[in-house]
């Protein structure tokens, strides 16, 4: 070894370690992967059975978040770039059709604004609470949950503005979802579509009181426990009763479409198309109800006091 | 040449990178006009980056990396917290144990092993998310399994031309 030039020896050494390194020691990959097994198992389980894991959550989506935003780059560059060759004529008549439309809805604002306080005014002699207008804040998606059982989207509103678990959703239709995990910039929203979520209705004409499920089909709801008798009809507006206090009264649920009375069946089957438009809008609302708002600086004012 | 090869941060970044990518891939949504069913058809990308560098470089890439890539997948994915983290452990597992021999079939032989471990994988979640009571079975779900299988040949030599490309030891 000793005539040989040290880089040759160099060499050697350096074969010898790859050659080590060839064979991975099996023990040590079994033991890790009992170890790292078991720890995500737990994990799991804490997850699952309490909210312990919200905070990490919440902390890892800010790490993730470059993620999802080079994520939603393509489908966000496509629309830029269809804006980008839209002719000069094809804007100047997509904004008369918006300058139209504007004046339309406010002249409609003017009377809403004219009936709502005519409706408080009558809702003050008959003794019961003012309703207010609800407070929104606009949201862009940012996400959508790539299993298609799942119907999930991620906002790019988070705590930093203010959302809280369980907060309404709307689009410019309807009624979308309501908010189901958070993060600083983040959140996660549970559309109305899953099947794991269900809305309390009224059907607008009848006020009959009644359930909807999600089918996890986007444009489709299903209406559950609907008797056969019941005062219900194709093409009936159902809108959120505010019963179950998550979602407040009264916004576009769906419209129903289908109606079958199967005498083998309790029950009537009764499926709604929902009126958002829950696999196409980019921009969301997050609905601010008074007492959430009553909330807020109530809490802080405590905090002050004491 | 050798203080540059054995230096341990050798194209840490090139490995970095390409979980990044299979991540964004893992997430990007769907066009607005595509049928449901081209979400089943979405392959495992994270999956398949992670079986080709346990494949090339066992002594770097192991069960660490495949439980941390997991808990980043379940944080993108809104998935519990653990779900995707102990599939990819056991995927790390059965990759490592069997990279010898992954090495010398060639690209198809290497193909069936992936379709059975991303099946493998699939199951996993679905095993952790039906005992949750969060996810009905549905056959569907086997067609990402078969997308990875197909797309391994590619990914498999992409991954390779880079991996030489920046001399990632």
């Amino acid at each position: 070894m000793e005539n040989l030039p040290p880089g040759v020896a160099g060499q050697v050494t350096n074969r010898d370690e790859a050659i080590k390194s060839l064979f991975l020691e099996e023990t040590t990959t079994g033991y890790k992967m009992v170890g790292f097994g078991i720890l995500s198992i737990v994990l799991v389980v804490v997850d699952h059975l309490s909210d312990y894991l919200d905070e990490i959550r919440a902390g890892l989506t800010v790490i993730a978040t470059p993620v999802l935003i080079a994520a939603d780059l393509p489908s966000r560059e496509a629309n830029e770039i269809r804006e980008m060759f839209s002719t000069r004529g094809d804007m100047r008549s997509q904004i008369g059709e918006l300058r139209q439309e504007l004046i339309l809805l406010k002249a409609k604002t003017e009377k809403m604004a004219a009936l709502a306080a005519e409706n408080n005014r009558l809702r003050g002699l008959l003794g019961s609470a003012a309703k207010l207008q609800d407070n929104v804040l606009v949201a862009e998606l940012i996400g959508v949950d790539p299993d298609p059982e799942k119907h999930e989207v991620i906002i790019d509103k988070g705590s930093r503005e203010g959302v809280f678990v369980g907060q309404p959703v709307l689009d410019a239709q309807g009624l979308m979802g309501q908010v189901i995990s958070l993060s600083h910039f983040t959140s996660r929203v549970l559309l109305i579509s899953d099947p794991s979520h269900s809305v309390p209705v009224q059907v607008s004409r009848s006020n009959l009181r009644l359930i909807a499920q999600g089918t996890g089909v986007t444009n489709s709801l299903e209406l559950v426990h609907v008797q056969d008798t019941a005062d219900i009809q194709v093409g009936d507006l159902l809108v959120s009763s505010g019963l179950g206090k998550r979602f407040p009264v009264g916004y576009p649920v769906g419209i129903v479409n289908k109606i079958e009375h199967d005498p083998g069946r309790p029950f009537a089957i009764v499926t709604a198309v929902p009126s958002a438009l829950l696999d196409r809008s980019r921009h969301v609302l997050l609905v601010f109800t008074e007492k959430e708002l009553a909330r807020i600086p109530e809490v802080s004012s405590d905090g002050d006091g004491r | 040449m050798a203080t540059v090869a054995d230096s341990p941060s050798n194209g840490t970044w090139v490995i970095a990178l390409t979980f990044f990518v299979a991540m964004i891939l893992a997430v990007m949504p769907m066009p607005e006009f595509a049928p449901v069913v081209l979400g089943y058809l979405r392959p495992e990308w994270v999956v398949l980056v992670l079986i080709y560098w346990i494949i090339a470089l066992p002594q770097r890439v192991g069960i660490a990396v495949a439980w941390s890539s997991g808990l980043f997948v379940d944080v993108l994915l809104g998935s519990l917290l653990g779900q995707h983290a102990v599939a990819y452990v056991v995927v790390a597992y059965v990759a490592s144990s069997l990279y010898q021999r992954l090495r010398m079939f060639s690209v198809w032989q290497q193909s069936m092993i992936v379709f059975a471990t991303i099946g493998l994988n699939q199951l996993i979640n679905f095993w952790i998310e039906s005992i949750a009571g969060l996810t009905d079975w549905n056959i569907w779900y086997l067609l990402t399994s078969v997308m990875s299988a197909f797309l391994w040949p590619w990914i498999f030599l992409m991954l390779r031309y880079l991996r030489r490309r920046f001399h990632v030891s």
